[in-house]
């Protein structure tokens, strides 16, 4: 019941005309993010992020969620229509979301797609609600070396269940960490990595430099790369009639749908996971489930349902641990818990208790979201069509002004701009070799609050690595941790194990 | 691709033993009953990296890594002519912002964009390279209240401020 009063507070603070007005728009703009190919939730956080310090840091986050639920919507459009993912996010929805429109089923792809991320969305909202609070008093019992193990656990989860290159994913980490470093020390005052005396790097550098480098400007190199060729858009006829047939079929998706949403706001949660694992695994998952696995990929319904289903959970999902605990779920909850510290809000359970009205407003605003981008959805869709048709000769110079302003506008420095240049451009670079660039991102975030965890929890055990295993809580998490982290090279030697093996049979 | 591979795994390399050199300008050892020193954290960071780059170069010489097996070209030419364009003429646009200022280079960098690169019609090119900065100044300077770099452009905006402030 206390839940149900908290909730009607959240509404209340939501339905503010401003919050409103800015829940509307942020869904409308993450449609059309999430849309364009290349550009996804991530990009669209980053690159809007310091524009929002216009509006209450309420109003401002609420804003970043409603675009990051949004570009869930829209990414399945450019996966439908082009064949292209609108993000990393909607590529599962490529796999027979393009067949079927190649077969001229476009709409009944689109329309299942808004209506499987509408039940996904709203399911895991309702987890989210009922979960959040307690999880939240827990982790009011976690001190520095819990927050600490945590960190560690979500790295770890980059490591074990990536799936990249192990020492490129481990570097990424490293090489963000490391970065977050630089500036003053905190505990001793000292500055330290200052590179060449030059006085901008004083103030450290903002994960936003990075994140905006990174998810701006080298997602643009990339994407110019990636789209030289000419695009093909399909068709796609939309009447009255054809989207209530679309939504009676519903009734065939519906197991691969409430499938999709459970696993995926799981392994939302998972840290580090997110979005794109989810919607990968409950393609899988539907596919293995079916009677029919054969048809996957040649144009299954089902196949567009599931992954739907999953991102948009996934993606509420991956919000529960950055409000609970402060480690982000996913790549684009990163820079909104980066976001959140700027803004004064110090993420983890204190939050519930210190700023409850901004947290309850947010997860009332997510309600909104999901109502209003499968509205904005489903009545624009031959609008969104239209913005897949715009060339990228007009958008990628746009964003990159939005990249330079936005990554001026933090610090006024323009020492800042020429450091996300540097990152945009070679983080492009190393992704062509296979470097995944998202547990920089991460690491950049988490790194200044991993620091002084760990230096407290030492100071209070006077010095005693074990502090971070004692203690029962950070103990058990620092055990799953190492599992995560040892995984790869349990795969390894079993796989020299079964070799010599499978190599005298032969 | 096999080159680039190893090209990046060097630099990388020899940038993390500069990240380990600037770290042990603090302490980087342990301090009895208080934890690591100030260098510590990006010090054991930093090998950290170097370790992976070791590691990415033994996979280079075992040709275990997809990158190290490609016989394909890292860029090819019509790549890399996207990529100077692109890459290029955003890091002029930003050396232009010191010295012009936002204001006109903006304005110069989607001209060169979007009638060089895309070949749009003047009208379109016009029109988008008028809007944006007119757009930027009165959400930024008016409404956030963020002055934009303007470089030696700066004079010329005198009156505007008189006008808004």
């Amino acid at each position: 019941m206390e839940i149900l009063s908290l909730l009607g507070n959240g509404f209340l603070v939501a339905f503010q005309p401003l919050n409103l007005a800015l829940v509307i728009l942020g869904c409308a703009l993450g449609l059309f993010i999430g849309a364009m190919p290349g550009l996804g939730s991530v990009n669209g956080v980053a690159i809007l992020l310091p524009m929002t310090f216009i509006v209450p840091p309420t109003g401002a986050i609420i804003f970043l969620a409603a675009i990051y639920y949004g570009a869930m919507y829209g990414g399945a459009i450019s996966s439908i229509m082009l064949g292209i993912p609108g993000a990393s996010t909607a590529v599962a929805t490529t796999f027979d979301g393009r067949p079927l429109a190649l077969q001229g089923l476009a709409d009944r792809a689109l329309i299942t797609a808004a209506a499987a991320s509408f039940i996904g969305g709203t399911i895991s909202i309702v987890l989210f609600t009922g979960f959040a609070p307690p999880l939240a008093a827990v982790a009011l019992a976690f001190g520095s070396a819990e927050e600490f193990a945590l960190m560690i656990l979500a790295f770890a989860t980059f490591v074990g269940l990536g799936g990249d290159d192990i020492p490129k994913t481990l570097f990424s980490i490293f090489i963000g960490l490391v970065l977050s470093a630089v500036g003053l020390d905190i505990i001793s005052g000292q500055p330290r990595l200052i590179f060449g005396d030059i006085p901008g790097f004083y103030h450290g550098i903002n994960f936003l430099v990075l994140a905006i480098g990174i998810y701006g400007i080298g997602e643009i190199l990339w994407t110019i790369e990636s789209s030289g060729g000419d695009v093909n858009v399909s068709q796609a006829t939309l009447t009255f009639r054809r989207l209530i047939e679309g939504f009676r079929g519903m009734k065939e998706t519906i197991k691969g749908t409430l499938m999709g949403s459970f696993l995926g706001y799981f392994v939302g949660i998972l840290p580090a996971a997110g979005a794109t694992p989810g919607s990968l695994m409950a393609y899988g998952v539907a596919k293995t489930m079916s009677k029919d696995p054969d048809s996957f990929g040649k144009g299954n319904i089902e196949g567009v349902a599931a992954p739907e289903a999953a991102n948009n959970a996934a993606s509420t999902g991956s919000m529960l641990p950055m409000l609970t605990l402060g480690i982000p779920g996913s790549p684009t909850t990163a820079i909104l818990l980066g976001g959140m510290v700027i803004w004064g809000l110090e993420p983890g359970p204190l939050l519930f208790v210190e700023h409850a009205e901004f947290v309850w407003g947010l997860i009332a605003s997510l309600y909104i979201a999901n109502l209003f981008s499968v509205l904005l959805n489903i009545s624009f869709i031959p609008l969104f069509i239209w913005v897949l048709k715009l060339p990228f000769t007009i958008l990628a110079p746009i964003i990159f002004i939005l990249c330079v302003i936005g990554g001026y506008a933090p610090t006024q420095d323009l020492h800042d701009v020429w450091l996300m240049f540097i990152f945009g451009v070679v983080g492009y670079l190393m992704r062509k070799l296979d470097y995944p660039m998202a547990p920089a991102v991460l690491a950049i975030v988490l790194g200044p609050l991993a620091e002084p965890a760990m230096r407290q929890s030492l100071i209070i055990s006077n010095g005693s690595p074990m502090i971070f295993f004692e203690r029962p809580i950070a103990g058990s998490i620092m055990v799953v941790a190492i599992v995560l982290l040892l995984l790869p090279l349990f795969k390894v030697i079993k796989g020299a194990l079964s070799k010599p093996a499978s190599g005298s049979q032969a | 691709m096999r080159l680039a591979e190893l090209v990046m795994a060097v630099v990388m390399a020899i940038f993390s033993v500069y990240l380990m050199w600037k770290s042990a300008e603090l302490p980087i050892g342990w301090i009895p009953r208080e934890g690591p020193g100030g260098g510590a954290w990006p010090f054991w960071l930093a090998t950290g990296m170097l370790v992976c780059c070791i590691a990415i170069i033994v996979r280079w010489i075992r040709r275990t890594s997809p990158p190290s097996r490609s016989s394909e070209p890292y860029m090819d030419k019509t790549t890399i002519k996207l990529f100077v364009v692109g890459a290029g003429s955003l890091g002029v646009m930003i050396a232009a912002i010191h010295i012009i200022g936002v204001y006109f280079a903006v304005p110069l960098f989607l001209l060169f964009y979007m009638r060089y690169v895309g070949r749009h019609q003047w009208i379109t090119t016009a029109a988008l390279a008028s809007a944006t900065p007119i757009v930027s100044f009165l959400f930024f300077e008016i409404v956030l209240r963020i002055t934009l770099p303007k470089g030696y452009s700066e004079p010329l905006f005198y009156p505007l401020y008189d006008f808004f402030f």
